[in-house]
C-alpha cells in the first residue's frame, strides 16, 4: 500500500517535468485526447511521450483506456487535489501564525509609543 | 517548485517585527496555526544558530519543528532551515525566509516557505509548476 507521503512524492515528481505539465495542461483544456494528439506539439518521438504518460499514470494523474487502436488519455483529479490540500495545510499554518505575529508586533509598537510619551 | 509566499502589512516598525519573529519571547506569542499554546520556544539568532519550537493545536495534537539560521540581517531579513520533528508529516528539510521592508505605516513582511518537497521538485521551475497547479486547481474546484 502506497502511503500519503509517497503519493505526494509521485505527484510532485510527475509535475517537475515541463513536457508532462504541458500534457496535463492540454488534457485540462480538452477532455480526453489520443496519444498521437498529445505528442503532436512536442519535438519528441511517440515512445518518449509514452514514457511520460507512464509516469503520469503511475502518479494517478491520468488514466488510459483503449478502444480498438486508439488509446484515450484522460486527466484524473484526485492526486492533484491531494497535493493542493497538502499545500493548503501549510498555508493555513502560516496564515494563522502571521496574523498573530502582526497583532503581537502591533501591540508592542503601541507599548513602545506610550512609553515614549 | 513547491513554495508558499504570504505578505502582511504590519503597523509596527521593522525592528519590533524582527524581534517578534526571532526572540523566544516573541515566537511564543504567535507560532502555530490556531490559538493553541507554544510549549517550547528556543532561538539562537545568529548564522549557524539553532531554533526549536513546540506547539499544541486546539485539537490537542502537538507538533515540533526546528532548524538553523542561515542568514540574519536585523531588521531586514532572516532565513532559516525548517524541519518537522517526529510525526508522519516529515517531507525533509525546507526553507523559511522572512523579509521586512519599512513602509510608511510600519512594515511589509514577505514570508516564503520554499523547497517544500523532495530534491527532484527542488530543481523544477517555480513558475511553470505553480502556474500549472493553479490552473488545474481552478478546474478541479468545480469537480468535487
Amino acid at each position: 500500500m502506497v502511503n500519503y507521503q509517497q503519493r505526494l512524492d509521485r505527484t510532485f515528481a510527475a509535475l517537475v517535468d515541463p513536457t508532462r505539465r504541458a500534457i496535463l495542461a492540454h488534457l485540462e483544456r480538452k477532455e480526453g485526447a489520443s496519444v498521437s494528439e498529445l505528442a503532436e506539439p512536442f519535438r519528441i518521438k511517440l515512445p518518449a511521450v509514452m514514457k511520460h504518460l507512464d509516469v503520469l499514470a503511475d502518479a494517478g494523474l491520468v488514466t488510459r483506456s483503449k478502444s480498438g487502436r486508439t488509446v484515450t488519455v484522460r486527466l484524473r483529479a484526485q492526486p492533484m487535489r491531494e497535493a493542493m490540500e497538502w499545500l493548503k495545510h501549510y498555508e493555513r499554518f502560516w496564515s494563522g501564525s502571521l496574523d498573530r505575529l502582526a497583532r503581537y508586533a502591533e501591540a508592542k509598537e503601541a507599548e513602545a509609543r506610550s512609553e515614549k510619551r | 517548485m513547491t513554495s508558499l509566499t504570504l505578505v502582511r502589512r504590519i503597523k509596527a516598525r521593522p525592528q519590533l517585527v524582527f524581534d517578534a519573529v526571532t526572540t523566544p519571547e516573541g515566537i511564543a506569542q504567535w507560532w502555530g496555526p490556531d490559538a493553541g499554546p507554544v510549549l517550547v520556544a528556543e532561538s539562537d539568532v545568529r548564522v549557524g544558530g539553532r531554533y526549536r519550537v513546540r506547539f499544541r493545536k486546539l485539537d490537542g495534537s502537538e507538533h515540533e519543528s526546528s532548524g538553523t539560521y542561515l542568514e540574519v540581517i536585523r531588521p531586514e531579513r532572516v532565513v532559516m532551515s525548517w524541519r518537522w520533528i517526529g510525526g508522519m508529516e516529515d517531507p525533509g528539510e525546507s526553507r523559511v525566509e522572512i523579509a521586512l521592508r519599512a513602509i510608511p505605516e510600519g512594515t511589509e513582511l514577505t514570508f516564503t516557505h520554499s523547497r517544500l518537497h523532495d530534491e527532484e521538485t527542488r530543481r523544477s521551475h517555480e513558475e511553470g509548476w505553480s502556474g500549472a497547479l493553479r490552473k488545474l486547481e481552478a478546474r478541479f474546484a468545480d469537480q468535487t
